[in-house]
C-alpha cells in the first residue's frame, strides 16, 4: 500500500505528461484539465503515505530496490523517510496550485508547458525519494531542463539570460557533485565492498574515509547544495530567475527547488561525511548568518515586489542553513519545519505578486497604495502570507525561525552565541523590509488611478491561496503532527553525525587541527 | 598458414562486394544511383550482421595480422549503422546539391572498409593500410562539391596536412619496430613488458610519434587545427560521417596501439599516460573555449568534436579495461548525438553555404518543430545532460579516470564540461526563445529524416538502455 502509493506519486506527473503528449495542442482546455487531473490525482494519492507512515521508525519506509546498471551497483533505490515524506507532500501540493496559477498568464506554447511543469515534478519527487546517488543525479539534472524552458520560453523581458545564469550556476555545482558520486563510489571500490551508489553502503563507508579526502568530498557535495538553496555568495542566480520566471516557475523555484539543495545538506553531507560536518559547521553557518542579514537588508532597498520576496528567501534558506549546521535535534527539525514553512508562505506571496501582476503589469512598489479598499478579500490572505514569512506566532513560520535559533543557541558544535544572536536580526529586518512593503501596496491612498477599479480575486485565485493560508494556520496553531513525522529521522541523523566522540565533540571542534588525530 | 577465414568473413565480404563486385557493377551499370545506392546500403547491413554473427568467434587470423571477433566486431557493427545513417542522410543532401555521383557511396564503403581494417588491427602495417585507406576516402569526400571552393579548399587542406601526419605515423611505427624487434602488438606489448627493448629512447620517441599521428586523426591538441577548416568545408553529411565514425575509428586504433604501448608496470607507461593527460586536458577546453565565440553552426560542432577528443582521451590515459569500455561506449553515443546534429545541419543548409549561421536557427522550433526537437536532443546529450546518451558516457570516463588517479583530470573535464553547456544551450536559446525571422521555404527531409529520428531516439534510448549494451559488449569481449 505505501509502496503503491509512493509509485503513484512519483510517477503520476509522468503519466500526466506523457497523456498530454497525445492531445492535439489546439485543445487548450483539455490540455490544461488533464495536467491539472493528473497533479491533483498525485496529491491524493500521495497522501496515502502517511497513515501508512510509521513516523515512530527513523529508517527508510516503503523502500523499492530495482537493478538498473549493475556493473555501476546503481538501482532504482526509492523510499522515504520522516525528512523526505513531508517535502514529498509539499511537493505534489504545490503543483496543482502551480498549475492553477498558469491557466490564465501562460498563453503561448501550451502543450509544452504543461508536459514540462509535469516533467520537473517527477525530478522533483524523484529527488526527494532516491536513495541511490547515482538515481540522485540523474533526478537532480532531470529538474534543470524543464526548468531552463520554463523560464527561458515563458519569462519576462531578460528571461533568456536568466535561464543561461541558472542553468550554468546549477551545472558547476552539479558536475562537481558527480564527480563526488564517482569518488564515492570508487571509495568502496578501494575498500573491497566493490563499486556502488547504494547510499545505505555508502554511508557506512562515508565515515571511514580519510579526513582530508572526506573534506574535499564535503565540499564537493556542499557546493552544489548551497548553490541551490542558495547560500551566500553563490545566491545571485536566484533572484534573476525569480523576476524572469512566470509566477507558476516562481511558486515552484520558491515553494520546492530551493528545498532540494537543503534537504542535500541534509541527507548528504551530514549523511555522509560526520566529521567533515562538524569541522566546517562554523564556516558554513557564518556565511548563513551572513546570507540571512544580507538577504533581509538588500529586500529591504527593493523597488520590485517580487524581487523583495526574492531575496528574502535568501534570508530565510539561511536558517534553514544555520540550523542544519547546527547539528542539534531542534535544529535540524527546526530547519526540516522551516524549509515546509518557507515552501507554503513563500509560493503564496509570489501568487499574491502574480494577482498584482496579471491585473496591473507592473511589479513596482511605487505603482501601488490603498489596494485594500478596492481588493479586501486579496488584502486578507496577503496579509497572511506576509505574516507567515515574517514568522508570526499562531503562523508557521514562527515555530521553524525559533526552533533553528534554539538550535544554534544550544549547538555544543558551533557553542557560540553570536550565531543565534545576529540571525535573531534577520526575524526583525523581516518584519520591517515585508510589512514595509506591505504598508506601502496595501495602506495608504489610492491615488494612481489606474488602481482605482481591480477586480478582487476570482475563484480559481481563492482556489490556490486558501488551502496555503489554512495550512500555514493549522501548522502555526498545531505544529506537533507535522513535527512527529520527522522527529525520529533528525534524531537519527544528528546521534549519526555525533557519533563519532559524542562525550569531545566540542573540544575537538574548538581545536579544529588536531580533529585528524582522532581519525 | 593460419587464415581463419569464419572470423575474418565481415572483412572479407566488404572488400570483395566493394572490390570486385562493386567495381563491377559501376562499369556496366551507368547512370543507376539507386541501384549502387541499394547496393551498397545491402552492403554494409551484410557485413554489420556477419559482424554480430561471428562477434563470439575471438582469434588472431592470418598469421596474427588481424584479430576478430570481441571488441573489433562491437566497431564493425558501429561503422557500418554509421555508414548506413549517412547514407540514407547523403542522398537527398547530393541530390540537392546536384552532385550525386555513384563514386561517392564507394568511397563511403570504402571508407568504413578501412575503419574495419583499424579495429583489426593487430600489426602496425595492417593499422596503417586501415588508417590510409579510411584517410584517402575521405580526402576526396571532403572535396566532393567540385563546384564549391570551399569543399575543396577542405579537401586539399585535409589531404596536405593528412599526408604529413601519415610521415609521422610510419616513422613512429619503424623506431618501435626498431626497438622491440616486432610489429605485431601482442609481441611489442610482451617485448616491452619483459623490458626486452632494445634502445628504450626509441620506443619512447616512437611512441610519442605514433601519439601525434592519432592525434591527428582525433584532431587533440596541438594537431587539431584542420578540423573547424575541415568539417566547415567538407559537405555536411560528409563531416556528419567523418567526425563520428572516422573518430571512433581513430580511437579504437588508440586503444589496441596504447594498450600495447603502455602495459602496467612498465617505466615508460606512466610518462606516456601523463602525457595523454596533458593533451587530454588542453584538448577539452581549447576545443570548448574556442567554440563558443564561433558563429558558424558547422564550425561550432567542429570546435565541440575537438573537445570531444579530450574527454575520450580520459579513457586512454586511464589505461584499464574500464577506461577502454568507457571510451567504446562514449564513442557510440557520439556517433548517434553527433552525426545526428550535423545530418540536422545539413537538411536546414542551402547551397552556397546558406543557413550555416546560428542566428539562422532563430525559431526554429515554431518552422521545424521535428528537427528543432531533435536538434535539442543532441545538443543536450553532448552536453553530457542526464538521462541522455552522453552523460553516461561521460560517467564512466569519470570513474576509470579517478580510479586511474587522474583527479585533476576530471576536474578539468568538469570544468570544460560547464563551458560547454553554455554554447550548446545557445542554440537551443536560438532555436526555442527566439523568434523566426525571414522567411522559410519549408524543408523536406527525404530519407535524412530517417537518420535524424534513429540518432535522436538512440541518444534518448541509449542513456536507459546502458545495462544491455554493457552487457552485450562485455559479452563479445569475453569479460
Amino acid at each position: 500500500m505505501g509502496v503503491s502509493a509512493l509509485l503513484a506519486t512519483l510517477f503520476g506527473p509522468l503519466l500526466g505528461a506523457i497523456a498530454i503528449l497525445f492531445i492535439h495542442r489546439d485543445q487548450a482546455t483539455a490540455i490544461k484539465r488533464t495536467a491539472l487531473v493528473f497533479s491533483c490525482l498525485t496529491f491524493l494519492l500521495s497522501l496515502f503515505m502517511i497513515p501508512e507512515f510509521d513516523p515512530s521508525n527513523s529508517a527508510l519506509q516503503f523502500v523499492i530496490d530495482q537493478p538498473w546498471i549493475p556493473s555501476l551497483d546503481a538501482g532504482f533505490r526509492l523510499g522515504v523517510d520522516g525528512i523526505a515524506l513531508p517535502l514529498v507532500l509539499l511537493t505534489t501540493l504545490i503543483m496543482p496550485i502551480a498549475l492553477l496559477a498558469s491557466y490564465e498568464p501562460i498563453s503561448k506554447s501550451i502543450k509544452e508547458y504543461y508536459v514540462l511543469m509535469l516533467l520537473l515534478q517527477f525530478g522533483m519527487t524523484g529527488v526527494f525519494m532516491a536513495w541511490d546517488t547515482f538515481l540522485f543525479y540523474v533526478f537532480w539534472e532531470l529538474i534543470l531542463i524543464p526548468m531552463y524552458f520554463i523560464i527561458g520560453i515563458w519569462g519576462g523581458k531578460d528571461r533568456i539570460y536568466a535561464a543561461i545564469k541558472f542553468f550554468l550556476y546549477t551545472l558547476v555545482g552539479s558536475l562537481l557533485m558527480l564527480l563526488a558520486i564517482v569518488w564515492l563510489g570508487l571509495e568502496s571500490q578501494w575498500a573491497g565492498h566493490g563499486f556502488t551508489a547504494d547510499l545505505t553502503k555508502l554511508q557506512a563507508i562515508g565515515s571511514q574515509i580519510a579526513f582530508d579526502k572526506q573534506q574535499l568530498l564535503f565540499w564537493a557535495f556542499a557546493i552544489s547544495f548551497l548553490i541551490k538553496v542558495p547560500l551566500f555568495p553563490l545566491h545571485t542566480w536566484l533572484p534573476d530567475a525569480h523576476v524572469q520566471a512566470p509566477t507558476a516557475g516562481s511558486v515552484i523555484l520558491a515553494g520546492v527547488l530551493l528545498k532540494l539543495g537543503t534537504y542535500g545538506l541534509i541527507r548528504f553531507n551530514l549523511g555522509l561525511f560526520p566529521q567533515a560536518s562538524v569541522h566546517f559547521a562554523h564556516l558554513i553557518s557564518v556565511f548563513a548568518v551572513i546570507g540571512i542579514v544580507y538577504g533581509a537588508l538588500v529586500a529591504m532597498v527593493q523597488t520590485d515586489i517580487k524581487k523583495l520576496v526574492a531575496y528574502s528567501s535568501v534570508s530565510h534558506l539561511g536558517f534553514v542553513v544555520l540550523g542544519i549546521f547546527s547539528v542539534t535535534t531542534e535544529g535540524v527539525q527546526g530547519a526540516v519545519l522551516q524549509m515546509i514553512n518557507h515552501g507554503i508562505s513563500t509560493p503564496m506571496l509570489f501568487l499574491c505578486v502574480g494577482v498584482l501582476y496579471e491585473r496591473r503589469h507592473t511589479r513596482e512598489i511605487a505603482d501601488y497604495g490603498g489596494i485594500t479598499k478596492v481588493m479586501p478579500k486579496f488584502a486578507v490572505l496577503f496579509a497572511i502570507a506576509m505574516f507567515a514569512s515574517v514568522g508570526l506566532p499562531g503562523l508557521n513560520g514562527f515555530i521553524g525561525e525559533f526552533l533553528t535559533l534554539l538550535g544554534a543557541f544550544k549547538s555544543p558544535v558551533l557553542n557560540n552565541w553570536t550565531y543565534a544572536i545576529v540571525s535573531a536580526s534577520g526575524v526583525i529586518f523581516a518584519a520591517v523590509y515585508l510589512l514595509w512593503m506591505f504598508q506601502r501596496v496595501m495602506f495608504g491612498t489610492n491615488d494612481n488611478a489606474e488602481n482605482h477599479y481591480l477586480r478582487d480575486l476570482n475563484r480559481s485565485e481563492y482556489w490556490q491561496l486558501v488551502p496555503l493560508a489554512l495550512l500555514a494556520i493549522w501548522i502555526g496553531v498545531q505544529p506537533g503532527p507535522l513535527m512527529k513525522f520527522s522527529e525520529q529521522s533528525v534524531t537519527a541523523v544528528v546521534k549519526w553525525v555525533q557519533k563519532p566522540a559524542p562525550e569531545s565533540l566540542t573540544i575537538k571542534v574548538n581545536h579544529a587541527p588536531h580533529a585528524e588525530a582522532h581519525h | 598458414m593460419n587464415i581463419d577465414i569464419f572470423g575474418s568473413l565481415p572483412l572479407i565480404v566488404i572488400w570483395l562486394a566493394l572490390g570486385a563486385v562493386g567495381i563491377a557493377i559501376q562499369a556496366f551499370v551507368r547512370n543507376n544511383t539507386r541501384l549502387i545506392f541499394g547496393y551498397y546500403m545491402a552492403t554494409l547491413a551484410g557485413t554489420a550482421a556477419l559482424a554480430v554473427i561471428t562477434a563470439g568467434h575471438k582469434a588472431l587470423a592470418f598469421n596474427g595480422m588481424i584479430t576478430v571477433g570481441g571488441f573489433a566486431n562491437y566497431f564493425d557493427v558501429l561503422f557500418c549503422g554509421a555508414g548506413i545513417m549517412a547514407m540514407m542522410a547523403a542522398r537527398p543532401y547530393l541530390q540537392r546539391e546536384n552532385a550525386e555521383l555513384d563514386e561517392f557511396y564507394t568511397l563511403l564503403v570504402s571508407s568504413v572498409s578501412g575503419m574495419m581494417f583499424m579495429a583489426h588491427a593487430n600489426n602496425l602495417l595492417v593499422l596503417f593500410v586501415g588508417i590510409e585507406l579510411m584517410s584517402i576516402s575521405f580526402y576526396v569526400m571532403a572535396g566532393f562539391l567540385r563546384t564549391n571552393i570551399r569543399s575543396i579548399e577542405a579537401g586539399l587542406k585535409y589531404f596536405l596536412l593528412g599526408a604529413f601526419a601519415s610521415g609521422f605515423l610510419v616513422y613512429g611505427m619503424a623506431l618501435i619496430y626498431g626497438a622491440t624487434g616486432s610489429l605485431q602488438f601482442d609481441v611489442i606489448a610482451k617485448n616491452i613488458h619483459d623490458g626486452a627493448v632494445n634502445f628504450p629512447m626509441l620506443l619512447a620517441i616512437g611512441a610519442v610519434l605514433l601519439a601525434v599521428a592519432l592525434g591527428f586523426k582525433v584532431a587533440a591538441f596541438p594537431f587539431h587545427q584542420w578540423a573547424p577548416d575541415v568539417y566547415e568545408g567538407a559537405p555536411s553529411v560528409v563531416t556528419a560521417f567523418m567526425s563520428t565514425a572516422g573518430k571512433s575509428a581513430a580511437f579504437a586504433a588508440f586503444i589496441t596501439v596504447f594498450s600495447a604501448l603502455m602495459p602496467h608496470g612498465a617505466a615508460l607507461t606512466p610518462k606516456l599516460q601523463n602525457m595523454l593527460a596533458v593533451v587530454s586536458a588542453i584538448t577539452m577546453l581549447i576545443g570548448n573555449i574556442t567554440a563558443i565565440s564561433q558563429t558558424n553552426v558547422k564550425r561550432m560542432l567542429a570546435y565541440s568534436s575537438v573537445a570531444h577528443a579530450g574527454y575520450l582521451l580520459m579513457g586512454i590515459v586511464a589505461n584499464s579495461a574500464d577506461g577502454y569500455f568507457a571510451i567504446v561506449f562514449y564513442v557510440t553515443s557520439y556517433v548517434f548525438m553527433q552525426l545526428g546534429a550535423f545530418v540536422v545541419v545539413g537538411i536546414l543548409e542551402r547551397g552556397n553555404e546558406q543557413h550555416l549561421q546560428i542566428s539562422d536557427y532563430a525559431g526554429l522550433a515554431k518552422r521545424e518543430p521535428v528537427l528543432a526537437f531533435a536538434m535539442a536532443v543532441f545538443m543536450f546529450a553532448l552536453a553530457g545532460i542526464p538521462p541522455l546518451a552522453g552523460f553516461f558516457g561521460k560517467y564512466l570516463l569519470f570513474v576509470s579516470a579517478i580510479d586511474a588517479g587522474y583527479l585533476w583530470l576530471t576536474l578539468v573535464a568538469v570544468l570544460a564540461s560547464v563551458v560547454s553547456a553554455y554554447f550548446y544551450l545557445g542554440l537551443i536559446v536560438k532555436m526555442y526563445f527566439s523568434e523566426p525571422q525571414g522567411s522559410h521555404e519549408p524543408t523536406r527531409t527525404g530519407l535524412a529524416g530517417i537518420t535524424v529520428v534513429v540518432t535522436a531516439a538512440a541518444s534518448i534510448a541509449l542513456g536507459f538502455f546502458t545495462t544491455q549494451l554493457l552487457s552485450i559488449y562485455r559479452s563479445w569481449i569475453g569479460l
